[in-house]
């Protein structure tokens, strides 16, 4: 089922939660609200779930396959949420917090206690924990207990999956397998789902896309490859890893760092007399003599080689430090060391429309 | 060198063996007062009431508990209790929900106003009902007019068994509900429970023990409640006596009948006792099925 947000815009006393957001969710992916804490992630994932009502403004609109649903009670909209500390009742066990959404259905639509059976055992079956039925959540691991909750919310069949930071309270290693896990699952049910978090890594790796969110607005919207590759602003670069800061002057449409000069694409042909340029440490190369193309000078401060790609950190000769990511081969072929004078090319570098300061 | 090491090495010890011995003596010093100050003032009084009681033979104490007054403010003590402790268990249970659950203008003035009966005298809560209802009071002539009695007659006694007992269910839900938080709610309400079935199987199975604890208290409470209703009753004997009041009227006259009637409302209190540790046993039992993770091979 594809989801609809027109125009959302939420206020809490005097803080605004969202302004005036709009995103388009097809039916059948996985899409993730990707943002820092405070960006309004949260809050448009409960307006979508029907926990929290958007401000009455013309032209706000939630729609579900295009029927609105904005003014709908959650327990109308059939939608499965999963919350960060997973909200089991602490009281039932595996098994009657799988049935739960069953159980409390009007007694027309209840399904026979033998069919809630079936499905329960089904569900449980599905999240890898048949043999749990009798226990109570206390006596689950983390990771077992946000299944449950996903069993739970699955249980009543709904049309779309909202999860809120699943995997938040969990540790590295555990929210590693529960990622892929859910990855699996999306695959085989198909449901529309989205699922909020903090984590670009968890971000680029369970979504079809990422919708990048901060001071309450959506920054970039894209697939996860889109968003890594072609940042939209200097706060979707910074946010999904580490970035190296240049300020440059501008001359003849070609960046002027170190007195050197690089060709730029986007300032061909600008009037810009100032550029920031961004790159990432895996965008910038280590040279141990110039070998005509455009490089600064810096010496080696740290290496961490510790890891698929070895970390470089560097002093610029003006000033300021780098961060440079070097495959291990290169790395091995360069044999670095501590307090060396080399330099470093860019290779890619990027420029963002410029925020007038006065 | 190695003989200054050794001393010292044996002071410590000797401070060691000290603290030991201190600490023995002064967890056999903390107990023995206690016991000596529970001795002295509850189990001897309660001893003392049992003796006297019975001092007059078990004839006497037949007399004066299985007779018609005593019978009677047996039944207004009981009919008391059955009307403030319901009237108590749905208004905890609303005040704490609210509470806890929502965020609202004027929060801690509720939150202020739910302990007004811990921190006012019982006297002066009887008085307050005796000037709202009592025949000069604000309400008095319209009520004469409606034919209601209320102040020296059972509607009183009523009001202020329920204003004096109104925060014990209260005061033990609301820690315990802000603690639990609304998640679980919010869940229940996603998976489409209606208002009513998400209170009756998530809400009111999480605070169950708690609010079988506060019933009880607000009970016992209610049962020996003896100041706010003194003042609302007008000792009335066969009409407006409870078994508090009953008591005391007995005392002035008859010791040995008065001590006999004691008797009921002390084993009201171990009932109460009993019934209150069976409770917290059974409310450790559930937090050690709740604490403990089992491990899984």
């Amino acid at each position: 089922m594809g989801i609809e947000v027109r125009r959302v815009t939420k206020t809490f006393g005097v803080y605004k939660a969202l302004d005036d957001v709009n995103l388009t969710i097809e039916s059948g992916e996985l899409v993730s609200l990707l943002g820092p804490s405070g960006s309004g992630k949260t809050t448009l994932l409960r307006i979508i779930a029907g926990l929290e009502v958007p401000d009455d403004r013309r032209h706000s609109q939630i729609l579900f396959d295009g029927v609105d649903v904005a003014r709908q009670a959650i327990g109308q909209r059939r939608v499965g949420f999963v919350f960060q500390h997973y909200a089991l009742f602490r009281h039932l066990t595996v098994f009657e917090n799988v049935a739960f959404g069953l159980r409390v259905r009007p007694s027309a639509t209840r399904p026979r206690p033998a069919l809630i059976n079936d499905k329960v055992r089904e569900l449980l079956r599905l999240i890898q924990l048949e043999g749990f039925s009798n226990r109570y959540p206390a006596q689950l691991s983390g990771g077992q207990r946000q299944r449950v909750a996903l069993a739970r919310a699955l249980a009543i069949e709904p049309q779309v999956l909202l999860l809120d930071e699943p995997f938040g309270a969990l540790d590295a290693k555990v929210r590693q397998g529960l990622r892929a896990w859910l990855r699996r699952l999306h695959e085989e049910l198909r449901m529309t789902s989205v699922l909020v978090t903090h984590d670009q890594e968890e971000a680029l790796e369970v979504s079809d896309r990422v919708v990048i969110m901060n001071h309450s607005k959506v920054e970039q919207v894209g697939t996860p490859e889109d968003i890594f590759h072609q940042p939209k602003s200097e706060f979707v670069m910074d946010f999904l890893g580490q970035v190296n800061v240049f300020h440059a002057r501008v001359e003849h449409g070609r960046a002027v760092l170190d007195n050197v000069r690089f060709d730029v694409p986007e300032l061909a042909g600008s009037a810009m007399d100032q550029a920031t340029l961004y790159a990432r440490p895996h965008e910038l190369e280590i040279e141990r003599a110039r070998n005509g193309a455009p490089a600064i000078a810096a010496r080696v401060l740290r290496i961490n080689p510790a890891g698929a790609v070895a970390k470089v950190a560097l002093r610029r000769a003006a000033g300021g430090e780098l961060q440079v990511d070097l495959p291990f081969e290169r790395f091995q072929e360069l044999a670095l060391r501590t307090g060396e004078e080399v330099f470093v090319a860019l290779r890619r570098v990027r420029v963002f429309a410029p925020e007038y300061v006065i | 060198m190695a003989t200054a090491a050794a001393s010292q090495s044996t002071m410590i010890d000797t401070a060691r063996r000290l603290a030991a011995r201190d600490s023995a003596g002064l967890r056999r010093g903390a107990i023995a007062v206690t016991v000596a100050f529970l001795s002295l003032f509850l189990i001897l009084p309660l001893g003392v009431l049992f003796y006297e009681a019975f001092a007059g033979g078990l004839k006497l104490y037949c007399q004066s508990v299985f007779n018609r007054s005593t019978g009677h403010a047996l039944e207004l003590t009981l009919l008391a209790a059955a009307i403030a402790v319901p009237a108590n268990l749905l208004f905890g249970i609303a005040a704490a929900w609210a509470v806890a659950k929502f965020e609202f203008k004027g929060k801690s003035l509720l939150t202020a106003l739910i302990d007004l009966p811990f921190a006012v005298s019982p006297v002066i809560a009887g008085l307050i009902f005796v000037l709202v209802f009592g025949r000069t009071g604000w309400f008095g002539d319209w009520l004469d007019d409606q034919d209601v009695e209320i102040i020296f007659a059972v509607p009183g006694i009523v009001l202020a068994t329920i204003f004096v007992t109104f925060p014990y269910i209260a005061r033990e839900l609301i820690p315990l509900m802000q603690e639990q938080g609304t998640e679980e709610e919010q869940a229940a309400l996603a998976l489409g429970a209606n208002g009513w079935q998400t209170f009756w199987r998530v809400t009111l199975p999480n605070i169950k023990w708690s609010l079988l604890y506060g019933v009880l208290l607000c009970n016992a409470r209610a049962m020996g409640e003896f100041g706010a209703v003194s003042v609302v009753s007008g000792h009335i004997q066969d009409k407006t006596n409870t078994l508090p009041l009953h008591i005391e009227l007995l005392y002035a006259s008859n010791t040995a009948a008065a001590f006999a009637v004691a008797t009921l409302l002390a084993l009201l209190a171990v009932v109460t006792l009993a019934a209150k540790t069976a409770l917290e046993w059974k409310m450790r039992q559930q937090a050690r099925r709740s604490a403990v993770p089992i491990t899984i091979p």
